[in-house]
């Protein structure tokens, strides 16, 4: 009997029982988390990823204010109902230049990981607005101040940079556009040419909300409308052992 | 109340004693214990039925063979499979026969009622009767045609949008950039008069010589519209956005660019035209006319 008699003194010493609870809790935690960073298959590369246009992203920040996540999940996972319902289920790899990642733990209302292009420009701007007259059901609040909001974009180059700092691919170019890039995806009479030199053919540039001027609306329906497009679905085979 | 315990009983005790309040040392339940042994084996023998433990480049894949993906693939792949011969058949036949064939038209029916009520039901309402700016389908109303084929094309490729070279396209001009405000007031007081709404008579007349001049050209000279142009018909009450004077004034003045996504690439060609026979089978579906 002699490791059950060792094993009282842990038992009877509190700050030795609080020592090596620590070491048991840090030992898993490193074999769950560590291999998180490199195993294979949570580390996917899949092909169309791209950062998200200064547009978008100060349009993710109105998603992140409003708390849209407390009710809306963007993680489809993979089970026959929801991929019938929402479409392919979503990789790890689309949420790379999320930060933090938007997966969400609850559904009130639907999850809007494909959201991107399957309602109109004018549809999100009714549905923001007074979300019943489109979805009388609906138990989403109104959100009308969005399109009333401009924002002029100052700070965007500097929400660029930091997502840069923390791993996001922005080069030191898309930061300087930042602000030029910001209000061309609004206005679809800009000079757009280097926003989609810069991040792809697969950018929406629209007047999203109708209106003169960026508002918050614009940015957070280009947000909404780029949502789980980038992936071409059509060429990605998914290794099935992962 | 329970009897004392006697302090002379001879149980172990851990030793702690506070205000002479002992603490004995007695085993776990043998029931417990060996639950808690039995939970110990079940979770090794998980790790070696499941993927679980990590390596340098990839988890131990587990002797089962397991993973989600597979999982999701083959539960997809058995009800394509169950659904297979069905499908292929009303993917294939002429969209006008779909109705004729009562087994395959019960199919469509209810395919195409699942798939509108998780593709379609946000713009037009789970009951199909849409709201201001997203058609009514239960009506006889059709703004690029009522008939299988003008429905199936319309769900295929949508309405104005970029995304689908093949999108149903036309544009109004907004007219507030081309008629005085005071031609404008007198189009939308011709406009209500062709339904027969309450209007300003004294400009019907001038109404009139702008309607011929700026709107006929799509909506027809009578007002009955033109369904190869998505031109409304003005002359039957049925209004998308509105048919007051103000909504009508907005309407000319701005003019409107409703957009419906294509669905092509989203649905398998089954799902559209089951979800066209769905809509045709509403209530106002047409007839084609040859």
């Amino acid at each position: 009997m002699g490791i059950l008699d060792k094993h009282k003194v842990l038992e009877t010493n509190a700050t030795l029982l609080l020592v090596f609870s620590f070491l048991v809790v840090t030992i898993g935690g490193l074999v769950q988390i560590v291999p998180l960073f490199y195993l294979e298959n949570t580390i996917e590369e899949v092909d169309g990823m791209r950062p998200y246009t200064p547009l978008e992203l100060a349009g993710r920040d109105v998603y992140l204010r409003e708390g849209c996540y407390v009710c809306h999940s963007q993680m489809i996972r993979p089970m026959r109902d929801e991929v019938e319902r929402y479409g392919h289920y979503s990789l790890a790899a689309e949420s790379m230049y999320d930060h933090p990642f938007q997966w969400g733990s609850k559904r009130t209302g639907p999850d809007l990981a494909r959201v991107g292009g399957r309602y109109s420009d004018d549809w999100h701007v009714d549905h923001l607005r007074d979300p019943q007259s489109v979805v009388p059901e609906s138990v989403m609040p109104k959100y009308g101040y969005l399109e009333a909001t401009l924002l002029d974009g100052e700070h965007i180059g500097d929400l660029l940079a930091t997502n840069a700092f923390v791993g996001v691919p922005y080069t030191s170019e898309m930061i300087e556009a930042a602000q030029q890039d910001f209000r061309a995806q609004a206005d679809p009479d800009s000079d757009f040419d280097g926003l989609l030199e810069r991040y792809g053919e697969n950018v929406n540039v629209r007047n999203f909300d109708g209106q003169p001027g960026v508002s918050e609306a614009d940015a957070l329906i280009a947000y909404l409308q780029m949502l789980g497009t980038l992936v071409d679905f059509s060429t990605f085979t998914p290794d099935a052992s992962r | 109340m329970s009897k004392k315990q006697d302090d002379d009983l001879d149980y172990e005790t851990t030793g702690h004693e506070w205000d002479g309040i002992k603490e004995y040392n007695k085993p776990l339940p043998r029931w417990w214990l060996w639950t808690f042994y039995a939970t110990i084996v079940w979770g090794v023998l998980y790790t070696i039925a499941y993927p679980a433990w990590p390596g340098i480049k990839e988890a131990t894949p587990g002797i089962l063979g397991f993973s989600t993906r597979a999982q999701v693939a083959e539960e997809i792949a058995r009800f394509e499979d169950a659904n297979a011969g069905i499908n292929a058949q009303l993917a294939s036949v002429e969209l006008t026969e779909i109705a004729q064939d009562a087994d395959l038209n019960q199919y469509a029916q209810n395919a195409g009622a699942a798939v509108f009520r998780t593709w379609c039901a946000q713009c037009h309402g789970s009951g199909a009767a849409g709201a201001k700016g997203y058609p009514n389908l239960l009506d006889d109303d059709w703004l690029w045609g009522g008939d299988i084929e003008a429905i199936h094309a319309t769900i295929a490729h949508g309405i104005r949008n970029e995304e689908d070279p093949d999108a149903r396209w036309s544009e109004m001009p907004a007219f507030g950039d081309m008629l005085a405000e005071e031609e404008i007031s007198q189009v939308v007081n011709y406009v209500m008069s062709l339904s027969g709404e309450p209007q300003d008579a004294s400009m019907v007349a001038a109404g009139e010589t702008v309607f011929l001049d700026n709107c006929a050209a799509c909506h027809m000279d009578d007002g009955t519209g033109d369904r190869w142009q998505g031109a409304p018909n003005l002359t039957d009450a049925i209004w998308l956005y509105g048919g007051d004077y103000e909504t009508l004034k907005e309407t000319v003045t701005y003019s409107r660019f409703g957009v419906m996504p294509s669905w092509t690439d989203r649905l398998s060609e089954a799902e559209i035209r089951a979800v066209a026979t769905y809509v045709h089978g509403l209530g106002g579906g047409e007839t084609a006319v040859e």
